[in-house]
């Protein structure tokens, strides 16, 4: 329901909040912003994020008045607000440092600003205790800033800047202070307060997935210029040149020379005995997030005679050493008589052994057969690879890497393609993909939820493969050293030219 | 509590009495009965009778807290002014050598000032009196407080001024609600230290002094060239005493608000636990 979604930068009717027009603002001969011209609507939640020193903080500080452009005009609501001092606009900021008034209480702060518009003594009672409402904060209003924690702070300066109930609010890195935990809450509640308060937030931040959360877009800058404005998931997706795929995630980018692809015609890579050149043409478009399972296998610490385990056969060092890296934690253990002497005598007295090393449980039988009703390997289908696209020469003696959805190119053009760890599958057996390169595992990042392999390429050049660890047990049998198989579906790179 | 060694405590020991054996000294013959200042004759407090009814002391005594308190109170008005612009205004032309004019006096022997004060008035046709001395007061301690205010100035997160400005406060305004309550403890000690100054000073007041008006320092000089009179002693006794009871006083206020402020943060911290 494309309808339903809140796009006006998609709605050429729609008259936009903020108009940038060709600013360029010079510190002397240093350029922060170089001839930008973009639109922030209504209601938005903006987020300028790129490394320090983009001037992205410039940015926000036209828009405070702090700084007035050297050349081009802003526009707030169709008024150039380059001659309104920052005290006459209806612009607030969240400083990054708070910013709170130390010598006034909670309420003060708050209530700060309401007091320069000389408003009723009543009305701006009624309008701190709203605010102090929305950001909970009733319990602290009558205690100090240097009486408050971190998290307590930002929501006082958020409360403070939301006072006034000003058409832009700008939040200037306004999670940097707070801890990781603080920080993913504290997003979601800022954007519950965005959407309650109907505000349009601008923020500025280094943290990309601080801005992926919150924001409705995303302009990604570097060195005084936006090099990409779009909506999170186009950011991460369809990023439009290498320095956004590199800044947004993780990626392992391939340079290379661009070939149009004939129709129909076969991976150079792919073995011919394995498939048929079929012309027909299969579904013009592979789903973009299928990757390539990798085949189960079940090889658990201290359950290493599964029979179900292909691992055995073309694991080089199977089990045992495995079995060694997880031991030498654990510390001595006891023998056959101690065993036996604990278990009959001294578990009464001394209750449970403390000593053992908690292991995973083995599989149970469900998960067994449902792993045995998983295809071992993908259909053979991929194979027969839809027409168009591009092939992608790289490196010399490897396969060519092939892009279903690429630009019109011409032959020759230089481009890379940029390829996101998830969408990487990983196996011990040779998959039939689009794409499959041989490697091995130099380091494995477990981080719980997902696994990240580092993967040498004969080469030399490292690719990441991510796998979502989706079950407790399984998948365990890929480690340090192995000879595996990357792949990836001809969809799944993004073909850059700059 | 750890014993203090030998040489500690004779580095102590002597320490403090290069600082304080004169000032025992003074304050105990203060109390002194003689009339002879060498001679010990007995405790008796008749100087502290005596010097109140020694009018030309009292005269000058007021003369000098006149002009302390007015010629620190301008002086801390001027001198705050000009760090603020110092500190605030980055780079302006002629920046350089203003900063470099307030701070010479810091440095410039208080004779040259004095004399060139004096030399100032004569020409001008100024006579000379309590509002000479305030002025060349003013002149000389400025410097001072400039200094001490700007040293807090700098430390000062410029944000907070910004966010008054960004919250609908003229300039001015945000420095009268925002900067300036923040930075009252500087501006403060800059009063203080500016008072003192200009209560013990003996050189460029008796430059800028006329025979209308004496200072304390300038009486007290004069009259010891006459030989001390154990009423000297007295007025000194009064005077330490003074500053002893303001000094601990402030520490002691300063000290309380410290620990007030560690107690609140940690009740903070155990609230958010």
């Amino acid at each position: 329901m494309p309808e339903c979604r809140f796009a006006p930068w998609n709605d050429p009717n729609e008259k936009p909040l903020i108009q940038f027009k060709n600013v360029t603002k010079r510190f002397g001969t240093f350029t922060a912003i170089d001839d930008q011209s973009f639109d922030i609507y209504a209601q938005e939640f903006f987020a300028l994020l790129g490394p320090s020193g983009c001037g992205k903080t410039t940015m926000m500080r036209m828009l405070a008045g702090f700084e007035t452009p050297t050349e081009g005009t802003i526009l707030l609501g169709g008024r150039d607000i380059a001659p309104i001092p920052p005290n006459k606009r209806e612009v607030n900021m969240m400083f990054q440092s708070y910013a709170l008034f130390p010598h006034l209480s909670v309420r003060d702060n708050i209530a700060f600003g309401l007091k320069r518009d000389k408003l009723p003594a009543d009305k701006i009672a009624a309008r701190v205790d709203e605010m102090l409402k929305l950001t909970r904060l009733e319990k602290f209003a009558g205690r100090k800033p240097h009486q408050i924690s971190g998290g307590q702070r930002q929501r006082v300066a958020l409360a403070r800047s939301l006072a006034k109930g000003p058409k832009l609010l700008l939040l200037d890195e306004p999670l940097g202070a707070l801890d990781a935990k603080l920080r993913q809450d504290t997003q979601f509640e800022l954007m519950d307060i965005q959407e309650k308060t109907g505000t349009t937030f601008v923020i500025v931040t280094h943290d990309q997935e601080e801005a992926m959360t919150v924001a409705s877009r995303v302009a990604v800058m570097d060195d005084g210029r936006i090099v990409q404005i779009a909506t999170p998931d186009e950011i991460y997706e369809a990023p439009i040149s290498a320095y956004v795929a590199d800044f947004i995630g993780d990626v392992t980018l391939f340079s290379g020379t661009a070939m149009n692809r004939t129709p129909g015609a076969k991976p150079a890579a792919a073995d011919a005995s394995e498939t048929e050149a079929e012309p027909a043409p299969q579904e013009a478009e592979t789903p973009e997030t299928e990757t390539v399972e990798t085949p189960e296998a079940v090889a658990e610490i201290g359950v290493p005679a599964d029979p179900e385990a292909p691992v055995a056969s073309d694991d080089p060092a199977p089990a045992e050493p495995k079995a060694a890296k997880a031991t030498p934690a654990q510390g001595p253990q006891p023998n056959k008589l101690g065993l036996w002497l604990h278990d009959k005598v001294w578990a009464r007295v001394f209750g449970p052994r403390t000593d053992i090393v908690r292991q995973l449980p083995p599989p149970s039988d469900a998960e067994r057969t449902a792993k045995r009703e998983e295809p071992e390997t993908v259909p053979a289908e991929t194979n027969d690879i839809p027409e168009g696209g591009i092939t992608i020469d790289w490196a010399e003696g490897q396969p060519p890497l092939i892009a279903l959805d690429a630009p019109d190119l011409e032959d020759g053009t230089q481009v890379k393609l940029a390829l996101r760890p998830e969408k990487v599958g990983i196996s011990k057996t040779r998959p039939d993909a689009v794409n499959a390169l041989k490697g091995k595992v130099i380091d494995i990042a477990y981080l719980g939820n997902l696994s990240t392999y580092h993967v040498e390429l004969e080469n030399g050049t490292m690719i990441k493969a991510q796998l979502a660890n989706t079950r407790r047990i399984s998948r365990r049998d890929i480690t340090w050293e192995d000879e595996v198989w990357v792949s990836w579906t001809g969809t799944a790179g993004v073909v850059l030219t700059s | 509590m750890r014993r203090l060694s030998w040489f500690n405590t004779t580095s102590l020991t002597l320490g403090f009495a290069f600082l304080y054996l004169p000032m025992v000294i003074l304050v105990i013959y203060s109390f002194n009965a003689s009339q002879l200042v060498t001679v010990w004759a007995g405790f008796s407090t008749r100087w502290y009778g005596e010097l109140l009814q020694n009018e030309a002391f009292l005269d000058a005594a007021w003369v000098t807290l006149q002009v302390a308190v007015v010629s620190s109170t301008i002086a801390t008005v001027l001198g705050t002014m000009a760090a603020y612009v110092l500190v605030r205004a980055g780079r302006f032309w002629g920046r350089t050598l203003f900063s470099g004019m307030i701070y010479a006096p810091l440095v410039m022997p208080e004779v040259i000032t004095g004399l060139s004060l004096l030399l100032l008035f004569i020409g001008i046709g100024l006579d000379r009196g309590v509002l000479t001395i305030i002025l060349a007061h003013t002149t000389f301690s400025m410097c001072f407080v400039s200094v001490v205010v700007s040293s807090r100035l700098i430390s000062f997160d410029r944000s907070l001024e910004e966010a008054a400005l960004d919250l609908g406060c003229s300039p001015f305004q945000a420095f009268r609600l925002v900067t300036l309550p923040i930075i009252a403890p500087a501006v403060i000690s800059g009063w203080l230290l500016a008072f003192t100054l200009s209560l013990d000073d003996l050189v460029i007041a008796s430059f800028t002094a006329g025979p209308s008006a004496t200072t304390l320092p300038i009486k007290i000089w004069s009259s010891i060239r006459l030989g001390v009179s154990p009423e000297i002693n007295a007025l000194s006794t009064i005077l330490i005493a003074i500053v002893a009871v303001g000094v601990i006083g402030a520490s002691l206020i300063s000290k309380r608000q410290l620990l007030r402020q560690d107690a609140d943060e940690k009740a903070a911290v155990r609230a958010e636990a």
